[in-house]
């Protein structure tokens, strides 16, 4: 177990180190920095004094170098758009976005993975086929369309739940509905198949042979050994919920990473950009990495490795 | 006294087949019935029906099936989940993949003792100590923490008997328990299994395709084919005086050393096991007989030979007394 740990651990390590050289990368070889930051009515004594105060008059090597020793002191540049360090501007816009692909997630898991098992049950049944269709639909309809939806009648109708903004917890329940109704459909489908194969296992039988609780049965043989592939693309989904939840947070006006990051990216701010790449990478390589000791705790099998 | 006895045990499958069609089957305290047949001829449907872990889609109906002077034929899932696991109790064929990957051996085992005797953790541990030792484990403990993949074949099928012995049940259903093993663990497994037979009093309902399993392990044997119980005796009886033709074509596929020669062929039935709608008559082994004329299309009526040796052909016998 010690040994498949440290073996993730170094694979995960590696990968970064390969995201923090393309995120590097990517923001150089997307034009011109200097040019955008200057502005449009810049002179090019203007682009110059841009070029050579932050550095990209230098070559690439020694940028990146630069680059990189400021990362591990923690120092991630800064903006020139907030004139606030990077460092900051993400600490304060990354709980929000966290809290948000937090309530998704939990929502998700507990909608999509009980409707998952009790397709599974009634596999062939009418149910089934039900819980199937409201899985379809829940996967073709738009996030940004639900999203609407939800705040004419939830919002302003019925007046439930505030439309916009973070007032208190209230203001993340609805966009948690919306960025989790995605996730629904994916999560029950591979519940289902998961739990319909575990249940025509030999061991199931062998578990009903022992006259063991329909509920042992069902959550303790089967759910365990149909969760893997649930928990990997769970915690793949969660990842898509941080880096996806731009379209979300700018409907309900929450100021995450994701609303930072289009403004960043539409407005040229390379530092910003680059370090929500870096940040959303390494957050997709953590969730890996759990997703992986997760079933390695769900399957001794996978322990050996 | 019998504590299984089945009494015209029917199964039928959403699709028309019949997959049972009759069985009465009787076994007694400490007896070994070997319940034969090739695959698809409704041997493990059998099984499943008596312990009511049939899928979804069969449906069962039968005269009665008492278990300890129990009539279970009509108990609720609820009943029958209390009777399973504790007074019958069953293993299957596929030792790798029967038990659970994702549990320790410990755990499956303490499971069944805490479910049925409301035993506490460490109580039910120290019963599957005990019964791993009884099917001859060496060093339990250390069985207990491991998980299903670091056992042999061999050692598995070991845990599933130990774990269906948790409970000290009344009948055990072993369905082909030694088939997927190696020829020497077989016979081991087959010793443990009369070794604790002669502990307990264990009745045994040994479902086969291997005669020779039988022919070791067997007081009774029934010859299933195509649902029904085409010939049923002692075992002496039946090996000594094979009345069936079906009965006579699986002993003579059997390989015996020294009888071939080289180059000679080994017996075989031609075809397979015939699919059984609601409108088929007579006899279900006709078209693979070698004695069958057009009465065969009529239904047949039960034959004895001798006490206790019954079987379903209406030709067999005069071939018998032709042939001695």
């Amino acid at each position: 177990m010690i040994r498949f740990i440290l073996r993730r651990l170094v694979l995960a390590f590696a990968v970064f180190l390969i995201v923090v050289t393309v995120s590097f990368l990517l923001t150089r070889l997307s034009g011109d920095l200097a040019v955008s930051i200057a502005g449009p009515n810049a002179t090019a004594e203007d682009v110059a004094t841009v070029r050579a105060r932050y550095g990209f008059d230098r070559p690439l090597p020694v940028q990146f170098a630069v680059w990189f020793g400021n990362l591990l002191h923690g120092d991630l540049g800064t903006s020139y758009l907030y004139r606030e360090p990077v460092a900051d501007l993400l600490a304060k816009r990354l709980p929000v976005t966290l809290t948000l692909g937090a309530v998704g997630l939990v929502l998700a898991v507990l909608v999509g993975v009980p409707l998952g098992i009790a397709a599974a049950v009634a596999n062939g049944s009418v149910w089934d086929r039900l819980i199937g269709l409201v899985g379809l639909v829940g996967q073709a309809m738009p996030s940004f369309w639900l999203a609407l939806l939800m705040m004419i009648w939830v919002g302003v109708y019925w007046q439930l739940l505030p439309i916009s903004g973070l007032d208190d917890w209230q203001g993340y329940v609805m966009p948690g509905i919306v960025l989790a109704a995605s996730s629904v459909p994916v999560l029950m489908r591979l519940t289902r198949a998961g739990m319909v194969e575990a249940l025509a296992s030999d061991y199931v039988r062998t578990a009903r042979a022992k006259g063991l609780s329909w509920a042992s049965v069902l959550l303790k043989h089967a759910l365990r050994n149909a969760a893997m592939p649930v928990v990997t693309v769970a915690a793949v989904q969660f990842g898509f919920m941080l880096g996806g939840s731009v379209v979300i947070e700018s409907i309900f006006a929450l100021h995450g990473m994701g609303f930072l990051a289009w403004e960043a990216i539409s407005k040229g701010d390379f530092a910003v950009v680059q370090a929500v790449v870096l940040l959303l990478a390494t957050i997709f390589i953590l969730l890996t990495l759990i997703a992986d000791l997760l079933n390695a705790l769900i399957d001794p099998r996978l322990r050996i490795a | 006294m019998s504590v299984l006895a089945v009494q015209d045990l029917r199964v039928g499958f959403r699709d028309g087949t019949l997959a049972v069609r009759g069985i009465s089957l009787d076994l007694g305290h400490g007896e070994t019935l070997g319940l034969v047949g090739e695959s698809g001829c409704g041997k493990s449907v059998t099984s499943l029906a008596v312990m009511g872990l049939l899928a979804r889609g069969a449906a069962r109906t039968a005269a009665g099936i008492r278990l300890a002077g129990e009539d279970i034929a009509r108990a609720s899932e609820r009943r029958m989940a209390q009777l399973r696991g504790d007074r019958i109790a069953m293993i299957f064929q596929e030792p790798m993949t029967s038990l659970n990957p994702a549990y320790t051996v410990g755990d499956q085992l303490s499971e069944v003792y805490r479910r049925h005797r409301g035993a506490g953790r460490l109580q039910a541990r120290d019963r599957a100590a005990d019964l791993l030792a009884r099917v001859g484990i060496a060093n339990p403990g250390l069985r207990l923490a491991q998980y299903p993949h670091e056992l042999s074949g061999g050692l598995r099928q070991r845990v599933m008997i130990a774990m269906a012995l948790m409970c000290e049940p009344d009948v055990l259903i072993a369905d082909e328990p030694t088939t997927a093993l190696d020829v020497t663990v077989q016979a081991q497994i087959l010793r443990l299994l009369q070794d604790l037979q002669k502990e307990t009093g264990l009745a045994i309902l040994l479902i086969t395709h291997d005669l020779g399993v039988v022919a070791r392990m067997a007081d009774r044997v029934s010859v299933m084919y195509a649902g029904e119980i085409v010939e049923s005796g002692t075992a002496e009886a039946l090996f000594g005086r094979p009345m069936h033709p079906y009965t006579r074509g699986l002993l003579d596929s059997i390989p015996v050393p020294g009888k071939l020669r080289p180059g000679d062929q080994l017996k075989a039935i031609p075809g397979t096991v015939p699919r059984i709608t609601a409108a088929f008559r007579g006899c279900g082994f006709r078209d693979r007989c070698g004695l069958a004329d057009r009465g065969c299309e009529d239904t047949i009526m039960p034959r004895e030979e001798g006490p206790q040796h019954r079987y379903l052909c209406r030709l067999s016998s005069e071939l018998q007394g032709q042939a001695s």
